[in-house]
Order: structure tokens, then C-alpha cells, then sequence
């Protein structure tokens, strides 16, 4: 990638949620928004090369994606909509040119995009690629569906937005509850992400930062929600663990492999508060916060908790059901019963995680320990076949070769 | 914007009622409509599905069918146009409807020509 590539893609991750927000906080048109915000990121690369990068180049970005918009609202509507389109084009004018300036629409963004009237997966969708600014190749990804049934869930979810007129805002308080869930649901699944991200480095932090981030506004808006504590707790002892989860050169350390010194602390301390905090309610994300607890409370690898996370797992198998979590509930028990008892559990897991490359790289690594390599090999080249994040495949291929020769 | 607010609902239990009963009914939607005031812009209620008849043209032919297009448990027994802001009070107006409770409402905005 060039050097002005890597300054659009920058900016283009860290400011497309808070662009479009804006953008659609004046003019109402997902769509619309989006294609300015791109054509603008499209432009700042034909340009940037000759003219060299502007100093702020988010500024840059944002006003040239608002002249865009305005541009195409002159260009296209007519008929009636045309005085429609002079409020919007007013409104447009009247916001700020640097996107950092104006006030953070990302929360109206994020109820609008979690409202109950969309499907659950269109949601998650729409939020990912209008919040998070993930691509919709890589929200495919994530969720292991084909590329063009996102794009399609996508355009149904924003039509719907618009025909049905669901509004863009901040819910009122008293359904405030009700809408909550899902907004944690899709703040879980955008930490996920950047924790293991589909596509080039391992980690993208600054989704995990902006989830975090979303979390903190929450959990600011709506205080004293376990769930939503639980959630925060979760992804603070997750992220702690960021620096020793791949080494100078960029591999990936695997959880008992860590230096567990370079673990932040302070976030650790965070995170366990929040998780002691949420006590009284034992919801998904609590759970899944107690078992990263019982991780970052062990000092050594060995000191670890098997039996614990095993439990914690088990609940969580009882109230969120999924072959994900009986994927972890089995390794959980194979650590602490031994690696047979874990895979006794996975056979069954196999239709429906087939695609699934942590599914085969998981069962390699206890067939390993069970001591058949030759399993662990053909375990491993299926996960390899899977695999798309290239820190993971060289991780994967580190292990498979590893291996005892065939 | 306006909306149609379908009531659906198991006719069973509306078939069995008293006349009565019906108009006890009756008068339960009709205070929930008048406390909409004028974003009430209709309404009424439905015959039994019983009394439906579907109706299709193939080419020249016209076919016309006994009952209801659906053959469900719910059925449609009544509806409301309301004209409102955004879908948050359409839904908000539908889950008022004693039809809510005992069966579904299905909110559709209306295309205006």
C-alpha cells in the first residue's frame, strides 16, 4: 500500500462512523451519506498522490464529502423533492468542516441502526458499516456469510429506514431498555472485529478502542445496566491483554504463551471492578467477563482456573446457547480434564462449525496434546484452508509444522 | 407519514362472543381510537374471514375463490389508517390496541400518490 493509501485508509477507519453520522444527522439519506463520505475517500486518492496530503486530512475528507452530498442533492432531485433537498443542502452548509468539531451524532446513529423494526442481523450489519465504517467484505466475513446477502441485507435495512420512517435518535427513556440489548449485542460483535480482525494485522485496536468507547457512552447514557457493565468489564480484560497477544515481529502469543507483564494493569483493575460491580446479574456478557476475569487473576498460565471457566461456560451455554460457546466450553474442559474429554465434545460441533477455522485449529491443538499428530496435521490444514487474517495463517502453519514429520 | 395498522387475530374467540361482548369490544378500540385524536384519519372493522372472498384474474380467466387469500389461524379483523411522525409512535399507537395483546398488529407505511 502507498503512503497516501495508508493516510485515506487511516482516516477513512477512524472518522467514516463519525462522517456518515454527521452526514445523515443533516440530510436524513443513508445512502446518500455513505456515497459522499466514499467518493470522497475515492477522490483524496486520485488527488493526494499529485498534490501531496493536506494537513488535516479528516477535515479535507469531511468537506469534501459534504460538498459532494450537496453537489448530488442539486444534481438529482426533482419535482417535489427538490424543496426537500434545499433544507438538507442548508443544513449541510451550516455544519462545521472538521468532523472532530461538530458534535459526536454516533449514539443517534447507533439506536437508529439497533432499532427493533430491523432485523437482528441487519442491524449488526448496518451498524458495522455505517458506525464502525467496516467494509462490507469484511462484515461478510466476520460472520461467515457470503458477500453478496450482506450487501443485500444492507440495501433492505436502509430502505426499510426510509420507507417506515424509523427515526433517528436517541430513544426516549422508556424504551430505552427494550433497545439496549441489541445496541450491546453489535458493540460486542464490533470489539470482536478489531480483536481478531478478518483481513490484513491480527488486531485493528482502534475498533476496540471504539467499542470500548461506545460501551463508556452506554453505559454513561443508561447507568447501573449490569449487562452493560458485564459488556465493558469483558472487553477492558479482553483488550488488556493487546501488547502480549503478538510479538515484536508481529506473531501471534497465544493466551498461555503471554508475558503476562505486559498486560495493562490498570485496565485489568478496570475491568475486574466492573465485573464485581455487576454481581447481582449473571447475563451473557457478565458471564463471558468473569471467565476473562478468572484469566487475567492467574498469575501463571498453570494457575489458571479450568474447572471455573468450565462452569462459567456451562451457564453460559444455558441461557445463550450456540456451537461457539460449546466450542470454548469443550476446551475449557479439556483443560481441565484432558484433551480427550474436550474432543469427545466437538464431534457434534462439526456441522454446524465446518466453515469455522477456530473450530479445526482448536481440535488440532488437542489432538496434539491427545498426541495424535497425524489427526492434528489434517486438523490443521483445514483450518489453514479457512483461515483469512494472515497473522492467524502464520500461526496456524507455525503449529502444523511443529508436528512430529508424517 | 401514515400508516395502515392491521389487526390480526384468532377469529375463534370473536366468533364465540355475545353481541355483547362484540360491543364491549367495539367500545374498547373506539377510546383507544378517539384518544388518538386527529392523527386517526380511519378505520373499521372486518366481517368474519368466513364471509372473505379471493379474487384473481390468469389471462382471461378470473378465478374466484371461497375465503381468505391466507389460510391462517390469525386473521385480519380490522384496521386503522393513522398519520404520524415516525414509526416509533405508529408502533407505539399499535401496541395500544387491545388486538396487541390477544393477537399481532402489523405496521406498514403507506406510499402516499
Amino acid at each position: 500500500m502507498t503512503d497516501v493509501a495508508k493516510v485515506v485508509d487511516r482516516a477513512f477507519r477512524e472518522d467514516a462512523g463519525r462522517a456518515v453520522a454527521a452526514l445523515i444527522g443533516a440530510i436524513r439519506d443513508f445512502d446518500l451519506a455513505e456515497e459522499a463520505w466514499q467518493d470522497a475517500c475515492e477522490q483524496a486518492l486520485r488527488i493526494w498522490p499529485q498534490r501531496g496530503v493536506p494537513d488535516n486530512p479528516s477535515a479535507w475528507l469531511f468537506t469534501t464529502a459534504r460538498n459532494r452530498a450537496i453537489d448530488r442533492l442539486r444534481r438529482d432531485r426533482v419535482g417535489r423533492d427538490k424543496l426537500a433537498a434545499a433544507g438538507q443542502i442548508a443544513d449541510l452548509q451550516a455544519m462545521g468542516d472538521d468532523v472532530h468539531e461538530i458534535p459526536d451524532d454516533r449514539l443517534r446513529l447507533l439506536f437508529t441502526c439497533c432499532h427493533p423494526a430491523l432485523a437482528l442481523d441487519a442491524r449488526v450489519a448496518l451498524t458495522l458499516r455505517t458506525v464502525a465504517g467496516l467494509t462490507t467484505r469484511e462484515i461478510a466475513r466476520a460472520f461467515l456469510v457470503p458477500e453478496p446477502t450482506l450487501g443485500q441485507r444492507l440495501t433492505r435495512a436502509k430502505r426499510k429506514i426510509r420507507e417506515a420512517a424509523i427515526p433517528y435518535r436517541v430513544p426516549p427513556r422508556e424504551v430505552l431498555p427494550e433497545r439496549l440489548e441489541g445496541v450491546r449485542a453489535v458493540i460486542y460483535l464490533v470489539f470482536n472485529e478489531g480483536y481478531a480482525a478478518t483481513e490484513g494485522e491480527l488486531m485493528r485496536a482502534e475498533l476496540c478502542d471504539e467499542a470500548i468507547r461506545l460501551c463508556r457512552l452506554l453505559d454513561h447514557l443508561v447507568p447501573d445496566e449490569p449487562e452493560t457493565r458485564g459488556l465493558l468489564g469483558l472487553l477492558l480484560l479482553q483488550h488488556a491483554r493487546r501488547a502480549a497477544r503478538t510479538d515484536a515481529a508481529g506473531e501471534i502469543v497465544v493466551l498461555e504463551d503471554q508475558d503476562r507483564s505486559r498486560w495493562d494493569q490498570a485496565m485489568i483493575d478496570e475491568g475486574l471492578a466492573l465485573v464485581r460491580d455487576s454481581v447481582a446479574q449473571t447475563g451473557p456478557y457478565r458471564l463471558q467477563a468473569t471467565i476473562a476475569a478468572c484469566h487475567a487473576a492467574a498469575p501463571r498460565p498453570e494457575d489458571t482456573d479450568w474447572p471455573q471457566i468450565a462452569t462459567l461456560y456451562t451457564a453460559l451455554a444455558t441461557i445463550r446457547p450456540s456451537p461457539v460457546v460449546e466450542l470454548n466450553r469443550a476446551v475449557a474442559i479439556a483443560m481441565a480434564d484432558g484433551p480427550d474429554a474436550g474432543l469427545r465434545m466437538l464431534d457434534p460441533l462439526a456441522p454446524d462449525l465446518d466453515r469455522y477455522h477456530l473450530f479445526h485449529a482448536a481440535r488440532a491443538d488437542l489432538l496434539r496434546r491427545a498426541g495424535d499428530d497425524a489427526g492434528a496435521r489434517f486438523a490443521y490444514d483445514r483450518a489453514l484452508e479457512l483461515v483469512t487474517n494472515d497473522a492467524e495463517r502464520r500461526y496456524l502453519a507455525r503449529r502444523r509444522d511443529d508436528l512430529a514429520p508424517a | 407519514m401514515r400508516y395502515l395498522l392491521m389487526i390480526y387475530d384468532d377469529e375463534a374467540g370473536y366468533d364465540a362472543a355475545t353481541e355483547e361482548q362484540r360491543e364491549a369490544m367495539r367500545a374498547e378500540y373506539g377510546k383507544v381510537a378517539a384518544g388518538w385524536g386527529d392523527r386517526m384519519q380511519g378505520g373499521d372493522e372486518l366481517a368474519s374471514s368466513t364471509s372473505a372472498t379471493t379474487v384473481r384474474v390468469r389471462g382471461d380467466e378470473r378465478l374466484v375463490t371461497d375465503g381468505p387469500f391466507a389460510e391462517t389461524k390469525e386473521q385480519l379483523g380490522g384496521y386503522f389508517i393513522v398519520d404520524v411522525e415516525d414509526l416509533d409512535t405508529a408502533i407505539a399507537l399499535a401496541a395500544e390496541l387491545p388486538g396487541a395483546r390477544s393477537g399481532s398488529i402489523e405496521v406498514r407505511p403507506i406510499i402516499g400518490m
